[in-house]
């Protein structure tokens, strides 16, 4: 028998659910203590952010959100580990990396809270990535689009999208690696496996063993990784990044998480899984297991906790607050960014709308 | 000067622009080594590089997307779409990304790219490679829809879409790709969006139409005029935003209006027209309007596509029609 080729997954793994360190070579990033503290701050952040967001919309002062709970690693693991000058194509959920890139919780608050100028980040290196992208998986031909005009302009930049599980199993996620493997683009494709596409489980999206071999067949490098682990997602991104930057290739990294929480707040995910399943999964959580490592190190305690706890809630009132306070944009913004100019045609529909403001003032 | 065809004055406006603007970059199925199957990008990979005219993957939403990402850092994108009939799986990345994310990011991204695709029938391909379907395009807020009609056309527009800070589909007619030449200089001049063109003078009926079957309405405005009727005939050329104002002011001049188009008939862009003088027109008008398109039907196979297809005759009749009704 000839092999026309062969090929095997990596499984990337460094903290365990308990939070035992289970092998020797700890990356650089993680050998400064200072820095992880940094990281598991915001991943705690993120988690305070996003319950509040979730009170917010149960309280009718928000409308439909999808939470990160339990992706607080694979999505502060991806923006840690980017660089300013990189792009991030998100889907819909990324807080973690887009927090960590300057995306002000008030602008989230206000993308689900019906005001579009939640997309309009203010501050860099946000204010350069790519806004949620709601059709699944279309993001990932941004990312590579992207990546094709880094190269064709020569800059040492790379263009990174996030999906899920489900995203994996569409053509625009294919037809990004693929056309990133063809043209040795720039990309890191990011699937962040949370196991539930709304209702539908990682086993029937798929008939592979790892969605991360899907980059096998575009000639990406692959690996998996433990999504709950920051420190494996930080070293595969990075080492990804690298590859990218200096022209050696894109990635596929498949990030292995949980779905802690429904899709959205729309979704009631106890329709179509067990609680078992759940409670297993919040034992393999990424905080915890972050929190006991830095402990056992001296470099965290429970003091600390409360403090930064505290300074978490304090920075969530202030951005609720600031969202609470945005006025509603008047009628005419919904008209004044569909064209750089606005074409005499869709003036006078301006026009109309703005007069039946006025009668009704 | 060289007198050039339609599908040279794409190549020639192409070029142009490629040698001015480092940010424009053609990709799509073939547009490298092979300059597209109908030569549109003939020469400009040996001229401007492999990077810069990109043979894609056969995928048009990779096409699509890829070229909404370029755009969004930047670059002046120009995707082909290899025939008309391809484009559906471009769709999504236009109407949901190109054309919408201006608006969602408050003018944050833009994406000032230029979907072009040979459009329509009449050239005996196999199926799927003759449809008209621009009024699906029409009805996407945001985005351009231009038909060029002529060399001279082809080559200012297409200039224009390209350095429009918007998304632009850009159908080119391919039934007159090589229909007949004319001097186009190649001076970089683009000429007007958003503007319907007044190709004839005439006092008697409007014909107002685009891409291919400009053809045929200036041939029926000929056959018309030989029994002493006067037909204006109007491009419109840009379909959206539609410049309704030249059509109106015409039809105040004539009280007659044809609309002539290759598309089924039911919700296609001549039924916005035809409502527009509805609601604009109503008294100027002295016959009801007349619209002369293709039928309902799937674009035949090619042995009976001509027939799906306003002939000119079609058109005169129409036009003899209004007259006779007052």
């Amino acid at each position: 028998m000839s092999i026309a080729a062969k090929f095997e997954i990596e499984y990337l793994q460094y903290l365990d659910a308990e939070g035992k360190q289970v092998r020797d070579d700890l990356p650089a990033f993680a050998q400064d203590l200072d820095h992880m503290v940094e990281l598991y701050k915001l991943m705690m952040s993120t988690r305070v952010f996003d319950a509040k967001s979730v009170a917010l919309q149960r309280t009718g002062k928000l409308g439909t959100y999808a939470s990160c709970l339990g992706h607080e690693a694979a999505h502060v693991g991806i923006g840690s580990a980017m660089r300013p000058e990189d792009v991030l194509a998100p889907s819909y959920r990324e807080y973690g990396a887009q927090l960590y890139r300057g995306v002000q919780p008030r602008e989230v608050y206000m993308y689900w809270g019906g005001d579009e100028r939640g997309n309009d980040y203010r501050k860099e290196p946000a204010r350069h990535d790519f806004a949620w992208s709601v059709p699944i998986a279309t993001q990932c031909l941004h990312a590579a689009g992207s990546a094709l005009a880094f190269k064709i302009r020569g800059e040492k930049r790379v263009a990174v999208c996030t999906i899920g599980d489900g995203g994996s199993s569409k053509g625009d996620f294919y037809g990004a690696i693929n056309i990133a493997g063809a043209q040795n683009l720039p990309l890191v494709a990011v699937i962040v496996n949370n196991q539930w596409a709304i209702s539908v489980p990682r086993k029937i999206q798929s008939g592979a063993p790892t969605l991360a071999q899907k980059g096998i067949a575009a000639g990406l490098f692959s690996i998996q990784v433990d999504g709950n682990d920051i420190i494996a997602v930080r070293k595969a991104m990075e080492d990804a990044l690298e590859r990218a930057r200096s022209g050696q290739g894109g990635s596929v990294l498949e990030l292995v998480t949980y779905r802690l929480g429904d899709h959205t707040t729309a979704d009631d995910a106890r329709r179509y899984r067990g609680e078992q399943e759940v409670k297993d999964a919040w034992a393999r959580e990424p905080m915890k297991r972050l929190k006991h490592w830095l402990v056992a190190k001296g470099a965290w305690d429970e003091q600390k906790e409360e403090a930064w706890k505290a300074e978490c809630d304090d920075w969530m009132d202030d951005e609720v607050n600031a969202y609470l306070e945005t006025k509603t944009q008047p009628v005419t913004a919904m008209f004044d960014y569909t064209f750089a100019e606005l074409p005499a045609d869709l003036a006078r529909q301006r026009d109309l709308a703005l007069s039946l403001e006025h009668k009704a003032h | 000067m060289a007198q050039i065809t339609l599908i040279e004055a794409v190549t020639q406006a192409l070029a142009y622009e490629m040698a001015h603007d480092d940010s424009v970059v053609v990709l799509g199925e073939d547009v490298g080594v092979n300059g597209g199957v109908f030569r549109a990008t003939q020469g400009l990979q040996q001229k401007f590089g492999e990077l810069r005219v990109l043979d894609t993957p056969l995928d048009e939403t990779t096409i699509a997307g890829v070229t909404v990402g370029l755009a969004a850092q930047g670059m002046k994108p120009v995707a082909e779409a290899q025939f008309e009939g391809f484009i559906y799986p471009m769709m999504e990345q236009i109407a949901c990304h190109a054309a919408r994310m201006r608006n969602r990011t408050r003018g944050r991204i833009t994406v000032p790219a230029v979907f072009r695709a040979p459009w329509g029938g009449g050239i005996h391909a196999p199926e799927h490679h003759s449809e008209a379907n621009e009024h699906l395009f029409a009805n996407i807020p945001g985005l351009r829809v231009v038909l060029p009609s002529s060399p001279a056309r082809a080559y200012g527009l297409l200039l224009a879409a390209i350095r429009d800070p918007d998304p632009v589909v850009f159908f080119e007619p391919k039934r007159i790709y090589r229909q007949y030449k004319e001097e186009v200089p190649d001076d970089g001049e683009a000429l007007p969006l958003d503007v319907c063109f007044v190709l004839r003078d005439g006092g008697d009926v409007t014909l107002v139409t685009w891409g291919a079957q400009v053809k045929e309405c200036l041939e029926a405005a000929d056959a018309l005029a030989e029994e002493g009727i006067g037909a204006e005939v109007i491009d419109v050329a840009t379909l959206t935003p539609l410049d309704f104002d030249t059509i109106a002011e015409s039809v105040h001049k004539t009280g007659r209006c044809v609309i002539v188009h290759e598309a089924p008939k039911t919700a296609g862009f001549g039924a916005e027209i035809a409502a527009r003088v509805a609601e604009e027109c109503l008294y100027d008008l002295l016959a009801p309007v007349e619209r002369v398109t293709g039928y309902d039907v799937h674009t035949p196979l090619y042995r009976l596509e001509m027939k799906q297809m306003p002939s000119t005759a079609r058109i005169v009749e129409a036009a003899k029609r209004t007259l006779a009704a007052s």
